[in-house]
C-alpha cells in the first residue's frame, strides 16, 4: 500500500516549512509605531500635533543653544557678533562664561596666596613674596591691584580648582560622606567619616582654627562616653544626668545663676592652650561671604540631615498617648505648616532677636537653617505619620508582645516599616526643601538668584534673562532629578514583600 | 491548710514615677510641662525686654492710621489717605484673588498632564513626562521671574502698537499684550445688566438642580436624562435671551492706544500675570501627579468588572473610576491649593501687592511694628489653611469608605 502511495504521490514533504518572517507591517519600528502613535484617528492627531510642537520649540532653542556667543564682554559685544554672524537669535552664553564662578560661590574669598605662588610666581617674586604681599608690607589697595592683575590672567577653570580649593574639597567629601548612607553595597566603616563630616565642612568652609571644630567634636564624643559609662553603672537616668552635666561643663557655664564664669566652659580654656601651642588653622571666612549655589548646597544640606531626626520625632510625638506630648507636636506641625516659608524667613532676620536674650547676636546664616530646618521637619512629620498610619496595628501589637520597650519597637518594628512606606514623600520634602534654599534671597543672602538679578543689574549684562535662569535652573535640576531617581532606586531596593 | 493572706500592699515608692509604666507618662510630661512653660517664660520675658530697651510696646492701634501709600492693585476702592488696616484688606483680597485663579488653572493644566502622561500615545506621554520632571525640579522662584522677565522684555511697547509700530493687538484689536501689562476689554453694567446676571446665576443653579433631577429619575426608573445637552441649554439660552431682551445692556470697553499708553480696557498688571502663570504651571505639575497616581491606583479589574457587567466606556469612568480615584486624588489636590496659596507669598519677587506686600512689607517698614504685623501675617495664613484643611476633613469623612 504505502509503496503504491508514494509512488503515486509525486513529492511529499519531509520536514516542515520554516516560519516565514511577520509581515513587514507587525514587527519592529513599524508595529510600534503603529501600536504607540498612529493606532487610531484621534492618536494621529495627537502625534502630529505633538510633532507639530516638538518641531515648533526645537527649531525656536536649538538655533539659540548652540548657535550661542561663549566670547564676549557684555550683551552689547553679544549682539553685533550676532548681528555680524548673520544669526536671527543667539544665546549669549558669555556671561556664563564670564560669571559662572559668581553664581557658584558668590562673593566667597579664593585662596589668592595659593593662586599667586602656583601661577603668579614670577610677579610675586617682583612683588617682595607672599609674605610681602600678602603679610602686611603692601597696602589694601595695592593688595587688590595685584590680585585683580592675578586673575585677570588666570582662567575661570584654574581659579575654579585652585582658587575655590576649600568649598570644591568639601563637596567632595560630602559626596564621600554620603555615599555609605545612600548605598548600603558600600563598608559600613566609612560611616565614622559621615559622622565626622560636619566637622570637616566647617572648618574647610568657615576656616579658623582647627581646634574649634576637633574639640567640639571631642566634646560631644565625651559626653556620650561619660553618660554611657555612668549609665553602665548607674542605670538610665544616671547616665542622662551625667551626660548633661558633662556637656554643660564642657560647652556652657553650669554654674551662671552664681556668675562664676572662671573655670567654665572648659571648651575655651583647652582652644586657647591648643592655639597657642599649635597655631592651625585656615583664614577664617564670615558667612555673609556665603553665597551663589554653594549657599543652596550648605543650607540645603544642613536642612536635610537636621530635619530629619526632627521630624520623625514630631511624627512619633503626634502619635503619642500621652496628650500634653500629643497637643505641642500637633500644635508645632500645624503652626509651622500654616505659614509661608518666607514669612518664616522674615520672622528669622526681623523678630529672632526679639526673643532671645538681649545682646545675643546670631548668625544670619545660622538662623536661615535653624528655620528651614522647622519648617522641613513639620512636613517630614505628616509625611511620616503618613507612614507611621499606614502600619497595621498587628506590628505594634507584636512589639509589644515581644516585651519590647517604647524606643526598641520602634526603632527595630515599626519605623524601619514606616519609613520605607513613606520614602517618596519623604524624598519629595527634600526636593522641596532643596528648592525653597532660593527664598533667601528675600533677606538679603546671595543666593544663585539673587546674584543674577545683581548681574542683570550690572551696564554689561542689563537685559539679559535666559541664559542666567536656564543655568540656575539647571544646577537645580541635577541635584533634584538625582534626588527623585534615588527614592525611585530605594523603593525598588527595599521592596521586599512577594509581588 | 493554707492560709488565706492579703495581697502585699501597694505601697509607693519614688522610683516609681520613673519605672513604672502607671506613672511613667505622668512624669514625662510634668516634666516637659514645666520646660515648655520655662522656654516661653524665658520668650515672654525676652520680647519684654528687648522691646522695653528700644522703647517700643505691643499694640495694634497702627492699623487704624493712615496708611500713606499707594496700592497699585486693587479690588475694593483704595487711596493713600486709608488706613493700614484697610490695605492689609486690598492685600488680602489680591492673594486671594491670585491664590483662586491659579488654583483654577493649575487644575486644569494639571488634570490634562495627568491625564495626557498615562495616554497610550507615545510621544505624548514623554513630552508630559518632561514636562512634569521639568516642573517639578526646579525652583518656582525661578519660574516666576522668567515669566516676569519674558513679559516686561520681549513684549512690545504700547507704543509699538501705532501703525507701522510692528506691534498688533490679538483676538480682533481686543486684547494688547505689552511690556506694561495685558489690555483686556472691560465689562461696562448699564441699567437692567443685573437681570442679567441674576438670569445667569439661576440657570447654573438649574443646571445643579436638573444633575440631581436626573440621578434620582435614574435611580429610580434606570432612564437617563440627555444631561450634558440639556445643561449646555440651560446655560446658554436663558441668559441670552434675557441679554436681548434687556436691550443688550452689558458692553465691552475695548483698550484704546492713547499718548503713550493704552486708555480703557482693563489692565492686567504683568506682576499679576507672572506670578499666576508661574504658580499654575508649578502647581500643575504636582496636580498632574496627583491626578496619574489616582487613575493608576484604581485596579484594572474595577473596569473589566464593569465591562462584565455591560456598562458603556464612558460611563464606566463617569460611574465606576472617577468616584474611586477621586478619593484618592482629592485630599493631595487639596493640599496643593493651600500650597498655591501660600506660594502666592513670592509675589515679593516681582512686587505684586499681596498681603505680605501690604500688611508684612510696606506696613512694617512704615510703622516700625514688625512683631504685631508678622503676627498678623501669620494669623491670617494660619486661618486660610486651618479652613481649607477643615474642609479637606470634611469632604475625606464624606467619602471614606464605609467600613462596618
Amino acid at each position: 500500500m504505502s509503496q503504491d502511495r508514494s509512488k503515486s504521490v509525486a513529492f511529499v514533504r519531509r520536514d516542515m516549512i520554516e516560519a516565514a518572517a511577520p509581515p513587514l507591517g507587525q514587527t519592529g519600528a513599524l508595529k510600534w509605531a503603529r501600536e504607540n502613535l498612529f493606532s487610531g484617528w484621534f492618536n494621529t492627531i495627537l502625534t502630529l500635533l505633538s510633532l507639530y510642537v516638538i518641531w515648533y520649540v526645537l527649531s525656536g532653542v536649538l538655533p539659540w543653544t548652540l548657535g550661542g556667543i561663549w566670547d564676549a564682554g557684555s550683551l552689547g559685544e553679544c549682539r553685533e557678533i550676532r548681528d555680524a554672524r548673520g544669526l536671527e537669535t543667539a544665546a549669549c552664553w558669555a556671561v556664563i562664561n564670564e560669571r559662572w564662578l559668581q553664581i557658584l560661590f558668590g562673593f566667597y574669598p579664593t585662596d589668592d596666596v595659593l593662586l599667586a605662588t602656583l601661577f603668579h610666581g614670577d610677579a610675586l617674586a617682583a612683588a617682595g613674596g607672599a609674605d610681602q604681599v600678602f603679610g602686611g608690607g603692601m597696602n589694601a589697595t595695592q593688595r587688590i591691584e595685584f590680585v585683580s592683575a592675578m586673575k585677570n590672567e588666570l582662567s575661570n577653570g584654574l581659579i575654579f580648582i585652585f582658587g575655590y580649593w576649600r568649598p570644591l574639597v568639601a563637596l567632595l567629601l560630602l559626596v564621600v560622606a554620603v555615599a555609605p548612607i545612600l548605598y548600603s553595597s558600600l563598608p559600613r566603616s566609612l560611616l565614622v567619616f559621615s559622622l565626622a563630616y560636619p566637622f570637616v565642612a566647617f572648618f574647610l568652609l568657615w576656616g579658623g582654627s582647627v581646634w574649634l571644630p576637633v574639640l567640639v567634636a571631642l566634646g560631644l564624643l565625651a559626653t556620650i562616653l561619660i553618660g554611657r559609662a555612668v549609665g553602665a553603672r548607674f542605670g538610665m537616668l544616671g547616665g542622662s544626668l551625667a551626660g548633661i552635666l558633662a556637656f554643660l561643663m564642657i560647652f556652657m557655664n553650669p554654674l551662671s545663676f552664681i556668675g562664676a564664669a572662671g573655670l567654665f566652659p572648659l571648651l575655651p580654656h583647652v582652644m586657647g592652650a591648643l592655639d597657642g601651642i599649635m597655631p592651625w588653622g585656615l583664614t577664617a571666612v564670615s558667612s555673609d561671604q556665603f553665597g551663589g549655589f554653594m549657599l543652596a548646597i550648605i543650607i540645603g544640606t544642613s536642612g536635610i540631615v537636621l530635619s530629619l531626626p526632627l521630624g520623625i520625632m514630631l511624627a512619633l510625638g503626634r502619635q503619642s498617648s500621652m496628650p500634653l506630648i500629643k497637643w505641642v507636636c500637633v500644635s508645632f506641625i500645624e503652626v509651622i505648616r500654616g505659614v509661608p516659608l518666607i514669612v518664616w524667613l522674615f520672622t528669622a532676620s526681623l523678630l529672632l532677636n526679639y526673643f532671645l536674650p538681649p545682646g545675643t547676636t546670631f548668625d544670619l546664616l545660622l538662623r536661615v537653617i535653624i528655620m528651614v530646618t522647622l519648617f522641613a521637619s513639620a512636613y517630614l512629620a505628616e509625611v511620616v505619620r503618613g507612614g507611621l498610619a499606614a502600619l497595621p496595628s498587628g506590628q505594634y501589637e507584636a512589639a509589644d508582645s515581644l516585651g519590647l520597650d517604647y524606643w526598641k519597637s520602634m526603632r527595630l518594628i515599626v519605623l524601619p516599616q514606616a519609613l520605607k512606606i513613606s520614602i517618596p514623600g519623604i524624598v519629595n520634602t527634600f526636593i522641596g526643601l532643596f528648592k525653597d534654599t532660593t527664598l533667601v534671597v528675600f533677606i538679603g543672602l546671595r543666593d544663585p538668584l539673587g546674584l543674577t538679578n545683581a548681574i542683570r543689574a550690572t551696564a554689561e549684562w542689563n537685559g539679559i534673562y535666559w541664559e542666567l535662569y536656564v543655568f540656575v535652573g539647571l544646577l537645580f535640576f541635577v541635584f533634584c532629578f538625582f534626588m527623585s531617581r534615588y527614592s525611585m532606586y530605594l523603593e525598588q531596593r527595599l521592596r521586599t514583600d512577594h509581588r | 491548710m493554707a492560709e488565706a493572706t492579703d495581697p502585699p500592699r501597694e505601697t509607693f515608692r519614688l522610683s516609681q514615677l520613673l519605672y513604672d509604666a502607671r506613672y511613667r507618662s505622668m512624669t514625662i510630661q510634668v516634666v516637659a510641662a514645666i520646660l515648655i512653660m520655662l522656654l516661653l517664660v524665658e520668650l515672654v520675658d525676652n520680647t519684654v525686654t528687648n522691646l522695653a530697651a528700644l522703647g517700643k510696646d505691643i499694640r495694634f492701634g497702627f492699623l487704624w492710621s493712615t496708611a500713606g501709600y499707594d496700592i497699585n492693585q486693587q479690588l475694593i476702592p483704595f487711596s493713600s489717605q486709608d488706613t493700614h488696616a484697610r490695605a492689609a484688606v486690598v492685600g488680602i483680597l489680591n492673594t486671594l484673588l491670585v491664590a483662586f485663579l491659579g488654583c483654577i488653572l493649575a487644575t486644569v493644566i494639571g488634570v490634562l498632564a495627568g491625564v495626557l502622561r498615562l495616554s497610550k500615545n507615545w510621544i505624548v506621554a514623554r513630552i508630559m513626562t518632561f514636562y512634569v520632571e521639568a516642573m517639578r525640579n526646579t525652583p518656582l522662584l525661578i519660574w516666576i521671574l522668567i515669566v516676569f522677565a519674558v513679559m516686561t522684555e520681549a513684549t512690545p511697547q504700547p507704543r509699538e502698537f501705532r501703525e507701522g509700530g510692528g506691534a498688533s493687538m490679538i483676538l480682533w484689536d481686543s486684547v494688547a499684550i505689552s511690556n506694561r501689562g495685558v489690555y483686556i476689554p472691560r465689562p461696562i453694567w448699564e441699567s437692567g445688566s443685573g437681570i442679567v446676571v441674576a438670569v445667569f446665576v439661576l440657570s447654573i443653579i438649574g443646571i445643579f438642580v436638573l444633575r440631581s433631577i436626573a440621578r434620582k429619575r435614574q435611580q429610580a426608573t434606570g432612564q437617563q436624562l440627555p444631561v450634558l445637552r440639556l445643561s449646555l441649554l440651560i446655560f446658554f439660552v436663558p441668559t441670552l435671551l434675557a441679554y436681548f431682551v434687556m436691550g443688550r445692556p452689558v458692553t465691552l470697553e475695548l483698550p484704546e492706544l492713547g499718548g503713550f499708553n493704552f486708555s480703557g480696557g482693563l489692565q492686567i498688571r504683568n506682576s499679576f500675570i507672572a506670578l499666576w502663570l508661574a504658580l499654575s504651571l508649578y502647581t500643575s505639575a504636582f496636580i498632574a501627579e496627583i491626578v496619574r497616581s489616582g487613575i493608576l491606583a484604581i485596579s484594572k479589574g474595577q473596569t473589566e468588572a464593569a465591562f462584565a457587567l455591560g456598562i458603556q466606556p464612558n460611563r464606566t469612568m463617569q460611574l465606576i473610576i472617577l468616584p474611586q480615584a477621586l478619593r484618592v486624588i482629592i485630599p493631595p489636590l487639596i493640599s496643593q491649593y493651600l500650597n498655591l496659596t501660600k506660594n502666592s507669598s513670592l509675589a515679593i519677587a516681582v512686587g505684586y501687592m499681596d498681603v505680605r506686600s501690604t500688611l508684612g512689607g510696606i506696613t512694617i517698614n512704615q510703622t516700625g511694628r514688625e512683631l504685631e504685623g508678622m503676627l498678623l501675617l501669620g494669623i491670617f495664613y494660619l486661618i486660610t489653611s486651618l479652613i481649607i484643611s477643615a474642609l479637606m476633613n470634611l469632604y475625606n469623612s464624606s467619602v471614606k469608605l464605609k467600613e462596618r
